[in-house]
């Protein structure tokens, strides 16, 4: 059993925990707030691109000369990994989770014979990821020390996606990522964005009649091969974005948890400490007593 | 007055208008052209150059916008900007280290191609720079 001076040195550590946890939350709500007004506002841009895009690509489909990133390479075996995570952790099962993901897509694909290639964004998923696949990673950006993240930064990012589709170094590129539902729920996510996908395709098909209307100026042709990877660059931002805020607010969440039980902790070691320490008087009382007595 | 459309200015990082217009003027990639209400299903690039948008309250916005792309449907005309600020934040220095930048990236471009790119940026940006002088 531990002494008293043992127990009251483990109250005031715990304590001191508590203290910093209850900190990180704060400063993570605070974040939190921020940081999913971002992704919100970020969210109508790649809406309408998905649209404008899905319009477009309607119109092109099964055309011989359809500009390669929507039509893909006619090929499936390398496969690019893009796999954005948090530049910090402790932040609950956020970032191990998006690593599962990946890590399943990618040995599920190892497993067919493919060559895998994966690009990690944030310091975490690297550290992960590295042991397993550390001959597969072909490149790690970090997004250390921006506090805000604009366009222009990830936008490198999709500049490098784009230079190894060009160099024909991989057939299809998969972004993981987790997207922010709410403070308690952030679905890890795979977004194919080689070759483009539209959700909005199928939708659009039915309302051909109007998309056939479609004035383009330049090309409907030179439209679509600025639009695409500007799309790509798009799609890889607002992942960003939904990945901060979904960072923030698993970490607000991990943070409270810990807090709590940090909260459970003392009151248990506050209960066997006072436990003692009665023990301890009644003992000595009961020495005190049966000395007495001999007398 | 004239019908009245909706009219949607959105960057990567946000939302910067949306709002009823009688009429918008839009720096397209092949030259200004403007839209109103009705006009017929329309998808253009931009150069980077001024949107002027006139609100059914005889309101006008004007944005300062680096190249994007403008879609004219029925439903409404959207602007899908590279970046968009407006113009009553812009002045003749922010435009000079615009022009600036552009000419840096001409200079250090490799090839040809993207040379001739980064120039026409450079003259599009020059023309803007006239105009807002001229205002």
């Amino acid at each position: 059993m531990a002494s008293l001076k043992d127990l009251k040195n483990r109250i005031a550590s715990v304590k001191a925990t508590q203290k910093i946890t209850k900190a990180m939350q704060m400063v993570a709500a605070a974040k939190l707030r921020r940081a999913q007004e971002a992704a919100e506002a970020s969210r109508p841009y790649a809406q309408r691109m998905g649209t404008v895009l899905g319009n477009l690509a309607a119109g092109v489909q099964g055309r011989d000369d359809a500009p390669k990133l929507m039509t893909g390479t006619g090929k499936e075996q390398v496969h690019l990994l893009l796999v954005c995570t948090a530049e910090r952790g402790l932040c609950g099962g956020f970032n191990s989770s998006i690593v599962k993901l990946a890590r399943e897509h990618a040995n599920k694909l190892l497993a067919e014979g493919k060559d895998v290639k994966i690009i990690t964004v944030g310091k975490k998923g690297y550290d992960a990821l590295k042991r397993e696949f550390a001959q597969h990673i072909i490149e790690k950006i970090e997004l250390r020390g921006l506090k805000n993240i604009e366009f222009k930064d990830t936008k490198a990012v999709g500049e490098l996606v784009l230079k190894m589709f060009e160099d024909e170094k991989f057939d299809v590129c998969t972004l993981f990522y987790a997207q922010f539902k709410s403070v308690i729920s952030q679905i890890p996510t795979a977004k194919q964005l080689v070759p483009a996908h539209f959700e909005a395709q199928e939708e659009v098909a039915e309302e051909g009649a109007d998309n056939a209307l479609y004035e383009y100026e330049p090309g409907e042709q030179e439209i679509l091969e600025t639009l695409l990877p500007r799309n790509i660059a798009v799609q890889i931002y607002s992942a960003i974005l939904e990945n901060a805020a979904s960072e923030q607010g698993a970490r607000m969440s991990a943070m409270d948890n810990a807090t709590r039980n940090a909260g459970e902790m003392i009151d248990k070691l506050t209960l066997s400490y006072n436990r003692q320490r009665q023990a301890q008087i009644t003992k000595e009382l009961i020495e005190i007593i049966s000395g007495a007595e001999a007398l | 007055m004239a019908e009245a459309f909706q009219f949607e200015l959105v960057s990567p990082e946000r939302l910067l208008l949306s709002e009823k217009v009688t009429s918008v003027v839009l720096p397209g990639a092949e030259g200004e052209f403007g839209v109103g209400a009705g006009h017929s299903p329309f998808l253009s690039t931009m150069r980077p150059g001024v949107v002027k948008a006139l609100s059914d309250n005889g309101e006008t916005f004007e944005y300062f916008v680096r190249g994007g792309f403008a879609d004219v449907s029925a439903s409404g005309t959207t602007v899908l900007a590279e970046e968009a600020i407006p113009m009553s934040e812009i002045n003749a220095e922010f435009l000079a280290q615009q022009i600036k930048n552009a000419e840096e990236d001409a200079a250090d471009a490799k090839t040809d191609e993207t040379r001739q790119k980064a120039d026409l940026v450079v003259s599009q940006l020059r023309e803007v720079e006239q105009a807002v002088a001229a205002a």
